[in-house]
């Protein structure tokens, strides 16, 4: 890896985790959602070392540009319900799951840090043909997700679809009529019930 | 040092175990949800190396890595959709983000 790689993957791998750390320990659900941004912003950075042009730039439309906006959205939606109301609990118990999961986390990350490969240079592909796309770029990943790996690709579109129907019958609460509609079946249901117990 | 493959895993395991804490701890479900996203970037790193370090050769590129993150990346944007609304859904009943206060099935 080259020295500007190294010093690239130095800096956005140090701002990553402080943001990551930032994110889980903030209060304030806003504050948490901007240092989210920043995490998601240096990954971006580290796919840049990787050699992975294309996912860094979906990266930062997807998550950066549509992921943390709709979390934005619903802090703003939600207003000051959003933020911490009542006291800390289980704190024992808490800071007994986090110091076990850090330990966890500290374990595999000493653990797979031995494991090594030769450095592989990507070669520059040569010669001006069709299917000679640059690894990570453009060309080379679209060949790999719409020609290898078309039927996931269709699923992942019908799973959006889906998620979009349900996040929409899930958040869409109730008309006035629907309203009345479901007291006066809950009523009925109740007065039924009441009546056998009788 | 030499940065390498073991680097880059460290990194992406001590991001999920971050993530995994802010999971653990918090009782906000819209800081649950990022410590979520936060476990999910990790994996992503770690399928971008290993793919950067496979990566095949010129005109076969292998990029089965990367395209596993991309779908990664779909289905965590659906996750947050769904997990958005059903916590909007909960503050209209609850009038809490608290994971705690969804304890209908406790009682």
């Amino acid at each position: 890896m080259s020295a500007g790689g190294e010093l690239i993957f130095l800096f956005c791998g140090f701002i990553a985790v402080v943001t990551a750390v930032l994110t889980v320990s903030l209060r304030t659900p806003l504050r948490a959602a901007v240092a989210l941004l920043g995490h998601i912003l240096s990954l971006a950075g580290l796919y840049l070392t990787l050699h992975a042009h294309l996912l860094a730039a979906i990266q930062l439309m997807v998550y950066a540009g549509a992921v943390v906006v709709l979390f934005i959205f619903v802090i703003m939606l939600i207003g000051p319900g959003a933020e911490p109301k009542t006291k800390t609990k289980w704190l024992t118990l808490r800071v007994g799951a986090a110091s076990l999961m850090a330990m966890v986390g500290a374990t595999l990350a000493f653990g797979v840090s031995s494991i090594d490969r030769p450095y592989v240079d990507i070669d520059q592909c040569r010669g001006a043909a069709a299917e000679c796309g640059q690894f990570g770029g453009v060309d080379a990943l679209s060949d790999a997700i719409f020609r290898q790996s078309a039927v996931p690709f269709e699923l992942v579109s019908v799973l959006l679809l889906v998620a979009i129907i349900a996040a929409v019958a899930v958040a869409r609460g109730h008309s006035p009529a629907e309203k009345k509609a479901i007291e006066a079946r809950r009523a009925a249901q109740g007065g039924a019930a009441g009546g056998e117990g009788a | 040092m030499e940065i390498g493959l073991g680097t880059y895993l460290a990194l992406a395991s001590v991001l999920f175990g971050i993530g995994a804490v802010g999971f653990l701890t918090r009782r906000n479900i819209l800081l649950q949800l990022m410590s979520i996203e936060v476990m999910l970037n990790s994996v992503n790193l770690t399928l971008v190396a290993f793919n950067r370090w496979t990566p095949g050769e010129p005109g076969a590129w292998n990029h089965h890595g990367q395209v596993f993150a991309f779908f990664v990346i779909a289905v965590a944007a659906a996750e947050a959709a769904v997990g958005l609304a059903i916590l909007i859904s909960l503050y209209r009943l609850k009038s809490s983000v608290e994971s705690d206060s969804a304890d209908l099935l406790k009682h």
